[in-house]
């Protein structure tokens, strides 16, 4: 019964979405406050319903109701609760219906906290909103109902893929989606301002936080499942350039331009038209994230069981979405009125350098992504494209983005003084040229480690200078330095935090890929190893049982110096449903470096081959890792303050009353 | 000019989405699909026991007509699934099927095969796994369908399903039977 409750709400929800489109946009086309309002009504019966659907489902997972076919193909009755839980997100109905859950999220809290909006605009993005829900209910309904049952019902289910039994993975498909759904405010923002033909200041100033806010969740739920790839996998990387972890990673890239030409728009009235395009094609990567993990077009980790079905769907809803938006871009785009010129070294010279940089980056993982399917539809035969790709295009990208991110923020706008920001940032420079000296002193990996060291620590050097700069450290007294440090606006403090947590991940990405040592070898128990300064000993494995498997447990007691460290205990479990095996990696971090174990498969003595009996066992010593994942949620954390500003949440200055071809002019 | 500049970001989705049609729409592709360096090679050179111990299985048994050469071991659970499949390709009398038994105790294949059927003209032992190396075996089940000359034209990775095989094994061997080498 309660099955059949969620599968009628999220009906009822379609039903919503559909007035949802037409209602607003004829209102306010007309001007009719009443048609408007109804939108905001829908926006949030839609909300309700499909929570309602939601937790229909989640029940269907807590109480195992193994009537139902979705419960059957992904659980099972002993699994840990927090599993069953995130059992609903883990395959691809339910996750389907976390992603409608959190567009209608959005979608309410526009209708509920877009107070200060013209109610002409949050009724356009409530319709773009209500169309965008509409086409993935459907899409639910169609093909991918999660509320199907089967009869009889069998005694107990098939069980989630033990791989995704994990806490980091639990929470790591509704950070993504945060983000991905996230980034559809900003498409809806950018087709309702492109309807109504008009962008400002004001527009650009209600864009950002939303915009901050889905990229915020983004890179937390990037983080976390680069995170569990690492150590669930056991393959000792954190990222590995697979469709689905590019097919993530492109909105990322978007989205970041887009913040930053957001704020150009906000503050300068410029780059209307390419803020819009970015907006667009930010959702249209996330879109097609979907489609590619979902169809079946490309093979991954991530593939669910695919349907071509499905497949077709996706492709139609992407289609429709980026003809519809680009489109309406092609029509309405050239007509936007150019606001504010600026010098090329200025603040937007800088954010365009920015956007270049960051597009291109997006477009080289992109082609990386789609050029084994693009070969393979002209005939050309099958490649994969693997990381020596991302690692000779994407490096040389990211390494002048960096160098720019040291300066740009000091420039002013309009009109920069690049000389006087090149002596200001002096210390820096020197600060970076001592550090760089001295890693090719103490370097014994490759050459592209000093570039990475020496890209680290021009832009942390870079981003205190700036921040020294605006305090006036060490020119005024030091108590009216820090008084001013007390009143910068939350928005400036956020930047220099995230660009300071860019120059961590950048140093912790450089260390763990030229300095890691690894260790592979079969061990029996007693027999020790050196790796990086310390000795590895295998004392012991036996088997322990676990609640929905069984492990084979290693010991390893890790001693430096003969002092001993740690004890490792790296498992192997073996589920039963699924019959499926997974390596827990055992890992010691000294958050400057992490000791990583794993343990494979038992080694038989080979009869007269002089081999020995015991186990693989796979040893890596990872400087700097954890400086990967601390930085990620450093970023977030600048991305928060950001969003604490005061202007977001304070209403943008009144526009200019409604008039459909003129722009607003200063609005801000 | 200027025009034309906001017009590409269409453009270039509309040809994209019509790659992703072209992909999707063909039912003949298998995205898991690994090339194997060995299609359009000779079968490499090997020399095995029979299961049955009467003498032995070299690569001229795969010779001289078209060849479905399948690979499994009796613990192996999908190459269960997969062997109705290969039982009613036994049924068509225009081809041969032969089986490579992959890391298996000879009386344990055998008894598999007294239970679900035999559906090979002639099965080599590999129990060493060395022969499996150099047909590049990387899991069981594998299927190679080699044509008269004995030359490999088609790797199948993983088991065949029954809803696989008319789209996916089917056109290849009927297309090697129109060239000829029907047994």
């Amino acid at each position: 019964m309660i099955a059949e409750t969620g599968h009628f709400a999220l009906i009822l929800a379609a039903l919503i979405a559909a007035f949802q489109c037409v209602l607003p946009l004829a209102g306010a086309a007309r001007g009719d406050q009443r048609l408007m309002d109804s939108g905001r009504t829908a926006a949030v019966a839609q909300f309700l319903f499909i929570t309602v659907a939601f937790f229909s489902l989640m029940h269907a997972y807590v109480v195992s109701d193994f009537s139902v076919a979705n419960v059957v193909q992904n659980s099972h009755s002993a699994k840990p609760m927090l599993y069953k839980i995130a059992g609903v997100w883990g395959n691809h109905e339910g996750s389907m219906v976390l992603w409608v859950l959190i567009l209608a999220l959005f979608g309410a809290a526009i209708a509920v906290f877009g107070r200060n909006l013209p109610h002409e605009l949050r009724a356009r993005v409530l319709a773009v909103q209500g169309m965008i829900g509409l086409a993935f209910l459907l899409f639910i309904l169609a093909t991918s109902n999660p509320f199907l049952r089967v009869d009889p019902a069998p005694m107990d289910g098939r069980g989630l893929n033990p791989i995704l039994q994990d806490p980091g993975l639990a929470f790591h498909p509704p950070f993504l989606y945060l983000g991905y759904v996230g980034f559809s405010v900003a498409f809806a923002f950018a087709v309702a301002a492109l309807i109504e033909g008009r962008v400002d200041a004001a527009w650009a100033r209600w864009v950002r936080p939303w915009t901050l806010a889905a990229w915020c969740a983004l890179t937390l739920g990037i983080a976390l499942g680069s995170w569990w790839a690492y150590y669930e996998l056991g393959w000792g990387g954190f990222w590995f350039w697979d469709p689905v972890e590019n097919a993530s990673f492109m909105p990322w890239l978007a989205g970041t331009a887009l913040l930053h030409s957001a704020i150009v728009v906000e503050k300068r009235d410029a780059l209307k038209s390419w803020t819009i395009l970015l907006a667009i094609l930010t959702f249209i990567l996330a879109m097609m994230g979907t489609f590619l993990v979902r169809s079946g077009v490309l093979t991954s980790v991530h593939t669910f069981a695919t349907d071509p079905g499905r497949g077709l769907f996706i492709l139609a809803l992407l289609l429709i979405a980026a003809v519809g938006s680009l489109g309406l871009y092609a029509w309405r785009a050239p007509g936007l009125r150019t606001g504010g010129v600026f010098a090329p070294i200025s603040r937007e010279g800088g954010l365009v350098l920015n956007n270049l940089l960051l597009a291109t980056a997006t477009a080289t993982v992109l082609l990386g992504t789609l050029y084994p399917l693009l070969l393979e539809a002209l005939d050309a035969g099958k490649v994969s494209v693997g990381a020596p790709y991302y690692n000779l295009t994407f490096v040389p990208i990211m390494a002048p983005l960096i160098v720019a991110m040291g300066i740009g923020p000091m420039l002013a706008w309009k009109r920069g003084d690049l000389p006087g920001v090149l002596a200001r940032l002096r210390i820096a420079a020197i600060v970076t040229g001592i550090v760089i000296c001295g890693a090719i002193l103490l370097n014994d990996g490759p050459l592209m480690a000093v570039l990475g060291v020496g890209l680290a620590c021009w832009l942390f050097m870079g981003a205190l200078s700036e921040l020294a700069e605006r305090i006036r450290l060490f020119r005024i007294p030091l108590r009216e330095s820090l008084r001013r440090l007390a009143h910068l606006p939350p928005a400036a403090i956020g930047m220099t935090v995230a660009h300071v947590s860019m120059a961590v991940i950048v140093l912790g990405i450089t260390a763990s890929a030229a300095w890691q040592s690894e260790r592979v070898l079969v061990m029996a128990p007693g027999d020790g190893v050196d790796l990086a300064g310390y000795r590895v000993t295998l004392d012991r494995v036996e088997k322990v049982p676990g609640p929905n498997y069984t492990a084979e447990r290693a010991a390893m007691s890790v001693t430096r110096k003969g002092n001993v460290v740690t004890v490792l205990r790296p498992e192997k479990r073996a589920f039963v449903t699924p019959p499926q095996t997974t390596t827990e990696a055992a890992i010691h971090t000294t958050w400057l470096a992490d000791i990583y174990a794993v343990i494979g498969d038992p080694v038989a003595p080979k009869a007269g081959e002089g081999g020995k009996a015991g186990w693989t066992v796979r040893l890596y010593h990872n400087p700097l890792v954890p400086w990967i994942w601390i930085g990620a949620v450093i970023m977030v954390v600048g991305g928060l303050i950001s969003l604490a500003d005061r202007r977001h949440r304070v209403g943008a200055p009144a526009r200019k009353t409604r008039s459909a071809e003129t722009p607003a002019a200063g609005a801000a | 000019m200027r025009r034309l500049l906001f017009i590409l970001p269409v453009s270039a989705l509309i040809i994209l989405g019509a790659i992703f049609f072209m992909l999707l729409a063909d039912k003949t592709r298998d995205p898991g699909a690994v090339p194997s360096p060995l299609v359009g090679k000779p079968v490499p050179a090997f020399s095995l026991p029979r299961l049955d111990g009467n003498g032995s299985v070299t690569e001229a048994d795969l010779k001289g007509a078209v060849t479905v050469f399948n690979v499994f071991a009796s613990w192996c659970l999908p190459c269960r699934v997969e062997h109705p499949v290969l039982m009613r390709m036994a049924a068509d009398k225009r081809l041969r099927i032969v089986g490579l038994n992959y890391k298996d105790k000879p009386e344990d294949a055998k008894k598999w095969l007294a239970e679900l059927g035999n559906p090979f003209a002639v099965v080599a032992s590999d129990r060493q796994g060395r022969a499996a190396i150099d047909f590049g075996v990387y899991g069981v089940p594998e299927t190679f369908i080699i044509d008269a000359r004995g030359i490999i034209r088609h790797k199948h990775v993983g088991p065949i399903h029954a809803s696989e095989y008319p789209d996916r094994i089917a056109p290849v061997i009927e297309r090697l039977l129109r060239e000829g080498g029907g047994k």
